[in-house]
């Protein structure tokens, strides 16, 4: 069990570096696609390992799957209308909203 | 784990999880870090399918690697030229980010090693001892209303859905 979540560590502290050094709105949301990943693998892995009799946190990380994808559409689409606004993705460039 | 197929497996996969999930975030072009995701993403639906969970592993392919992953190459192909390379970081952004990531690997590793939780059932023996999920089974849990079946959930994320489609198209939309 414990080997299980040794890849899942790895990358949820590859996901914090990202999250704390990149600069391009795209590269911040993949770096939290890679910490919401960890966090669904450590949900399956308990679930196998301490609760085999029971299926929860299988159907809470499918759950979880179907949220993320809605997110990253919304914050997608919030990132391309920033663009046309705007013309780069830098978090620095958006300092100020519309109103 | 205790047949070698599966620990030979394992070990490959993690391989390529710790691998790519360090090149992600630190690859300067940003499609090969999309593409990267994408590995590290495909590593995990075959940790989802050792664990015998094949319902999961299969929505993991379908939906992160299938859908997310196309909006993201959309995304980054709509906003930027692809061999854009990305500034190379400020020295304190730099030891910011190391220090907090290193800091929370080591303690996650520490709570990891020391956690009480740990015996030494094998994924063999879990394997067999568990209930066998079935598509059966995962249709009759997401449709039901009583203990430990999720219809409620099940609508409200049909609901969130809708709003996300409707949200998408208002918000991206050219005026």
């Amino acid at each position: 069990m414990l080997w299980y979540l040794v890849p899942s560590v790895i990358m949820f502290a590859a996901g914090v570096y990202g999250f704390c050094t990149r600069k391009n709105m795209i590269a911040l949301l993949i770096s939290l696609e890679l910490m919401l990943n960890s966090a669904d693998l450590n949900f399956v892995v308990f679930n196998r390992f301490l609760f085999p009799g029971s299926m929860e946190g299988m159907v809470f990380t499918l759950f979880a799957i179907a949220i993320a994808a809605a997110e990253t559409a919304i914050a997608i689409a919030i990132i391309i209308n920033i663009y046309r606004a705007v013309g780069n993705t830098d978090i620095n460039s958006v300092k100020q909203m519309k109103f | 784990m205790d047949s070698v197929a599966n620990i030979i497996l394992y070990f490959v996969v993690a391989l390529c999880i710790a691998v790519f999930s360090v090149m992600t975030v630190t690859s300067r072009k940003i499609l090969r870090a999309a593409t990267y995701l994408l590995f590290v993403l495909i590593g995990t639906a075959v940790f989802y399918f050792q664990l015998g969970y094949q319902f999961l592993g299969a929505v993991q392919i379908a939906v992160y690697a299938g859908g997310i992953m196309v909006l993201f190459v959309f995304s980054i192909l709509l906003t930027r030229r692809p061999d854009d390379k990305a500034p190379l970081l400020a020295s304190h952004r730099r030891a910011l980010g190391i220090g907090l990531s290193l800091s929370g690997l080591v303690l996650l590793l520490l709570a990891l090693f020391f956690m009480p939780l740990v015996d030494g059932l094998s994924l063999s023996e879990c394997l067999e001892s568990g209930m066998s999920i079935d598509m059966a089974t995962i249709g009759k849990a997401f449709v039901g209303t009583d203990r430990f079946q999720y219809l409620l959930p099940f609508e409200a994320i049909s609901v969130l859905l809708l709003a996300c489609i409707i949200g998408g198209v208002t918000v991206a939309r050219k005026r």
